[in-house]
């Protein structure tokens, strides 16, 4: 091996090896990495109960509530399996919409319900013009009422064999 | 034979290894890498500003990913840039690698505020905060501090060997930094969206796709300009006492 080669694997394996311990540390520290917890983690008890956490899901369709004060709102957060109530009182963010996802910083209460203190909304990482959004929503739409139109015709073309045979 | 072929070629690429046969080279080679970066400047903000609709969520909030984006890019590619450099440092102790990676340092510092500053100012209108503690965005902070710690222990120790060996250390070890960034937002949760552009899908309209990459070309070509001008530099500041040096500079006039 010349000296330059020995260096070489030197550098490799010193890098390798240290690439390795910071693997096994950063596995031990995993759970105090996560900045936010899922709805079913809270309902399961993974989520901190005596003290402020992060809150992370979908802001539910329908779900949105304003109180008459018009600083406090109401709604429900969700990953698509559980889902938890939230009540927040200030200014939301200009991206806080239904359907849009968001973090909230605050407390569970024993009254189940997530009191938050922030409400930060988080954006995806798609990216278009308006009216590229709105074709696609159209489309999908379309997609929903011929798929729809599709089981109907096929229902009644199953509902209509048997009621042939019994006629004959 | 073959190895005897090889080590022919890898001489003949080595040559520019030495800074007396590199020098001129990166005198030639300034000039376009300069002018390509602002030609490409110029086109990829005048996209940016004037071609690319608005996003349909985020409306025109969005449009300072044209320089976030390809920034904070730059700043995870040029430190493993400057990491190869140290490993090449150390194996084949050449020291203009070492003046490559010095060279790169300052820019990817540069980079890693612009990414870290145009991302807060992104964050304020779109997340509703200036800044978050999550994976992403401390990994990124990390960075920063990864590349001012090499800057400072490279300026501090006179010595350019014992300085080349010590801040090489420090910038191969830092190394591991950098997937961390770039796979945070798949590890972890985190209130940074996770990518848009990987290899096998782009979740980004063409126009605004095409656009980003002007712009990532743009900061390509000026990285390359600028590093070769500081690595001239180091290379008139370390031998300026050399005949070659003083002949070159006496053609210039």
């Amino acid at each position: 091996m010349t000296p330059r080669k020995k260096r070489l694997v030197i550098v490799l394996v010193g890098l390798l090896g240290f690439a390795v311990v910071v693997t096994l540390v950063m596995n031990a520290f995993n759970s105090n990495m996560v900045f936010f917890f899922s709805p079913t983690q809270v309902l399961n008890n993974e989520a901190p109960r005596d003290h402020t956490f992060r809150l992370g899901g979908i802001v539910e369709e329908g779900s949105l509530v304003r109180e008459n004060d018009g600083l406090t709102v109401r709604f429900n957060v969700t990953d698509g399996l559980k889902t938890v109530p939230v009540k927040y009182v200030g200014i939301l963010p200009d991206l806080f919409r239904e359907g849009q996802g968001i973090v909230a910083q605050g407390k569970w209460g024993a009254d189940s319900i997530f009191t938050a203190k922030e409400v930060l909304a988080k954006h995806d990482e798609n990216y278009m013009p308006p009216e590229v959004a709105e074709a696609l929503e159209a489309a999908e739409k379309e997609k929903a009422a011929q798929q729809e139109a599709a089981a109907r015709a096929k229902e009644s073309s199953a509902a209509g064999i048997p009621e042939e045979s019994t006629g004959q | 034979m073959a190895s005897k072929q090889n080590e022919k070629k890898l001489n003949s690429w080595l040559k520019f290894s030495s800074t007396r046969n590199f020098y001129p080279l990166a005198d030639k080679m300034i000039p376009w890498f300069m002018g390509l970066a602002i030609v490409l400047t110029l086109i990829g903000l005048y996209m940016t500003f004037f071609v690319v609709p608005p996003d349909y969520q985020q409306g025109n909030s969005y449009r300072i990913m044209y320089i976030h984006v390809p920034a904070a890019w730059m700043s995870m590619l040029i430190y493993l840039l400057m990491a190869l450099y140290a490993g090449i440092y150390f194996v084949l102790n050449v020291k203009l690698a070492d003046m490559m990676a010095g060279g790169l340092a300052i820019t990817g510092a540069i980079f890693t505020v612009i990414a870290l500053w145009t991302g807060s100012m992104w964050g304020k209108p779109t997340w509703g905060t200036w800044w978050v503690w999550d994976a992403r965005l401390t990994s990124e902070l990390l960075l920063l501090f990864l590349y001012l710690g090499y800057i400072s222990l490279r300026a501090a120790i006179d010595d350019p060997n014992r300085a080349a060996k010590a801040s090489g250390l420090l910038a191969l070890v830092g190394v591991v930094n950098v997937p961390i960034i770039y796979f945070s937002v798949t590890w972890w949760n985190t209130l940074h969206q996770g990518a848009s552009i990987t290899t096998n899908k782009t979740s980004m309209a063409t126009e605004m796709f095409i656009t980003l990459l002007v712009m990532v070309f743009a900061f390509w070509m000026y990285t390359i300009a600028i590093v070769l001008m500081r690595v001239r530099n180091e290379i008139i500041e370390r031998e300026r006492d050399t005949s070659w040096l003083v002949e070159e500079l006496g053609k210039e006039k």
